[in-house]
């Protein structure tokens, strides 16, 4: 039978990732200058676990720009007024472990998953091919709100294995098949001693994050604060419009596809795209359905907590804060969505509430 | 920084326009953050003190036709001033509440100095930041948190306003100073410095968080990082895209960029893109002995038009 619970001494976390790098394309949160970033791992690394990195690791499974096949003008040699297309596919994706990122980066992919999974052979190839292997987070970071849409700091959606660290090293928990590949490795050790200290970790970093709003995934936005172009427009008044908030983001999927060509031959590719660019609605007819940015940000919010629940059922979003931490202007989505929830400051509730007092 | 008396100023002009840019406390302790102000209600969540690091002026060519009052620190004078030159904004639509300034605190090295931590609690004694975070409460000198503009600012006092809240300060900095650090990158070799900006631009996202801060990047939607037609970059998120992008954005503000800070403020990746804009603004001193935003009746010297420029030696070959 399969180990369901490993653990890794500190002294052997090295040699557990160089095992790993063995088997696998490795992802590991580095250090560049100041910033955290997620990078293929080599012996010189510089890792640091100590802080969520600046973007998801939502790009070694959905590429910020990726090739979808590239393609070559022919001229036909028995008519050269004619010509041939030839088209060329990317080869197939390797085996590939995302290491030490956090829940909510992992949540994020199975906010992804059933949007993609059945119909994008290139998000699923990679997806299935990819291993996730993430860290508990030991502590709330400035913007977190994952208790909120009902994640948690040791949220087990969309890894393959739950990691926590612990005094003397670190315990492995398997939450799938192909995590429990990862724990059959002769180097970890038996982990079900360590379970109960593992648990209070968990517990006490749940305890520490700041509830934004309540209602969870059942968070019930007021339509109509929704529909209010008023609303919108006063708190989007200091909105830059940037892609900073859906690009580090580990759960927006939007993309754009656009012919990147020389004379003869080029790419069709596939790159991000985000809502809060005025382009990203421009339609061939040069009619534009959101040109002011209170519409663009109201698709951003609407989307992940209204939209997105009503098709797949949970919430567009893992709570990780990166949009809050890292936008220039502090725009925080949390207290949108606290002010847009009937719940919320200002509501009728609230309002009835106080009438009565 | 005298909130009382801002507090006074605002709700004095408020009346007469369509909202007042001011700054408010940000999502935590650490950050401030632009609140615009429409009702005598919201007074009360202004802040000023050195987590005022915004340059609010980067709002206002988008209300070029609402009368908007606006809170500027010396530097950010230096756009409205840059404004007016271009055409930008109308001055009989502007309120300018000044404000004095001994510096500011960068949020990004406030993060660092305090290793990342959760910030519970900042306050300021004269020129001390006191920070407090679940590892007690730590002491550190303004000036060591401060943007790097702050150490070399010329301009403390507002060079345009309406209404200046406190007294006017003389700056004590160094003028020769302003551009040691690009000297010291120039003193690099060229290897050297394309492997510096590979690096640095490497993390770009293409965001565009530089670009829409900066106030001076006024191309909007038809910005050449995205337009399709004409075709100048493509979307690949490769690094000759990215340099691309960059270099075409400082070349864009050569003689125009005010050194705000704003596009490196905003960057998520911590890139140091002011430096590029400044190594241009250091030719463009060299060349037209020009420096942007100080004088509204200046024209910017690419605007303008020379048979024969004194510094530039091509018609003499």
């Amino acid at each position: 039978m399969k180990r369901e619970a490993g653990f890794i001494p500190k002294d052997g976390w090295n040699a557990f990732l160089a095992s790993l790098a063995k088997r696998f394309n490795l992802y590991v949160p580095c250090r560049e200058g100041e910033t955290i970033l997620f990078q293929p791992y080599h012996a010189e690394s510089v890792i640091c676990l100590d802080r969520p990195a600046a973007s998801a690791p939502k790009g070694v499974i959905f590429p910020q720009s990726e090739t979808l096949f590239s393609f070559e003008l022919k001229k036909k040699a028995e008519d050269p007024r004619k010509v041939d297309v030839e088209l060329k596919s990317e080869g197939a994706p390797q085996d590939t472990a995302i290491v030490a990122l956090r829940p909510c980066d992992a949540r994020g992919f199975s906010i992804l998953d059933p949007v993609y999974m059945d119909v994008d052979p290139y998000y699923r190839s990679r997806r299935e091919k990819t291993t996730i292997i993430t860290l508990a987070c030991p502590n709330p970071y400035p913007g977190c709100f994952c208790t909120s849409v009902e994640s948690s700091p040791a949220d087990k959606s969309g890894s393959d294995v739950l990691v926590t660290e612990l005094d003397n090293g670190y315990f492995l928990e398997a939450v799938t098949e192909k995590g429990r590949t990862i724990l059959d490795d002769n180097a970890i050790q038996d982990g079900a001693g360590y379970k109960e200290e593992a648990e209070g970790r968990q517990k006490a970093a749940h305890d520490r994050v700041k509830k934004a709003f309540s209602g969870g995934k059942k968070v019930k936005i007021s339509q109509e604060r929704l529909l209010s172009d008023e609303f919108w427009e006063e708190t989007t008044a200091k909105c830059l419009s940037c892609g900073a908030c859906t690009y580090l983001c580990p759960t927006c999927y939007c993309f754009n596809i656009t012919d990147e060509q020389t004379v003869n031959r080029g790419e069709r590719i596939r790159s991000w795209d985000s809502c809060m660019f005025p382009h990203f609605t421009l339609e061939t007819s040069g009619h534009n359905p959101r040109t002011k940015k209170a519409q663009r940000f109201k698709q951003r919010v609407g989307h992940k907590f209204v939209y997105y629940p009503e098709q797949y059922g949970d919430l567009g979003c893992s709570g990780c804060g990166r949009c809050i931490r890292f936008c220039p202007i502090s725009m925080e989505i949390s207290k949108v969505v606290a002010k847009l929830s009937e719940e919320g400051e200002g509501s009728t509730k609230d309002a009835a509430e106080g009438a009565r007092s | 920084m005298n909130r009382e008396r801002l507090k006074e100023a605002v709700a004095e002009i408020l009346p007469g326009v369509d909202a007042v840019i001011a700054y408010g406390q940000g999502f935590d302790a650490a950050h401030g953050e632009p609140c615009f102000v429409t009702k005598k209600e919201e007074l009360e969540g202004l802040i000023l003190n050195p987590l005022c690091e915004h340059n609010l002026a980067s709002y206002l060519p988008s209300r070029k036709n609402k009368k908007t009052g606006v809170v500027v620190k010396g530097c950010d004078s230096r756009t409205i001033v840059q404004f007016l030159q271009e055409g930008l904004v109308k001055r009989e639509n502007l309120v300018i509440i000044g404000v004095p300034c001994t510096g500011v605190v960068s949020a990004k090295k406030l993060a660092r100095a305090l290793d990342h931590q959760t910030v519970e609690e900042v306050r300021f004694e004269g020129e001390t930041v006191i920070a407090r975070t679940p590892r007690g409460e730590k002491r550190i000198a303004l000036a060591d948190v401060s943007p790097d503009k702050c150490r070399t600012c010329r301009y403390p006092t507002p060079l345009i306003y309406d209404v200046l809240v406190g007294e006017p300060i003389e700056s004590d900095k160094d003028p020769a100073a302003v551009y040691d650090d690009v000297r010291e990158l120039m003193g690099k070799s060229l290897e050297e410095r394309k492997a510096y900006w590979e690096k640095e631009i490497g993390r770009c996202t293409r965001c565009y968080a530089c670009r829409n801060a900066c106030p001076l990047c006024v191309c909007q939607d038809s910005c050449i990082a995205e337009t399709r037609d004409p075709h100048w970059q493509s979307q690949r998120s490769n690094l000759s895209e990215k340099m691309m992008f960059h270099f075409i954005h400082a070349i864009h503000l050569a003689g125009r960029c005010t050194e705000c800070g704003e596009c490196e403020r905003a960057c998520p990746m911590d890139i140091p893109l002011g430096k590029l804009k400044k190594k241009i603004n250091m030719d463009m001193l060299d060349l037209f002995d020009y420096v942007p935003g100080i004088v509204c009746e200046d024209k910017p010297p690419l605007y303008t038009f020379k048979v024969e420029e004194k510094k530039i030696e091509e018609h003499e070959l």
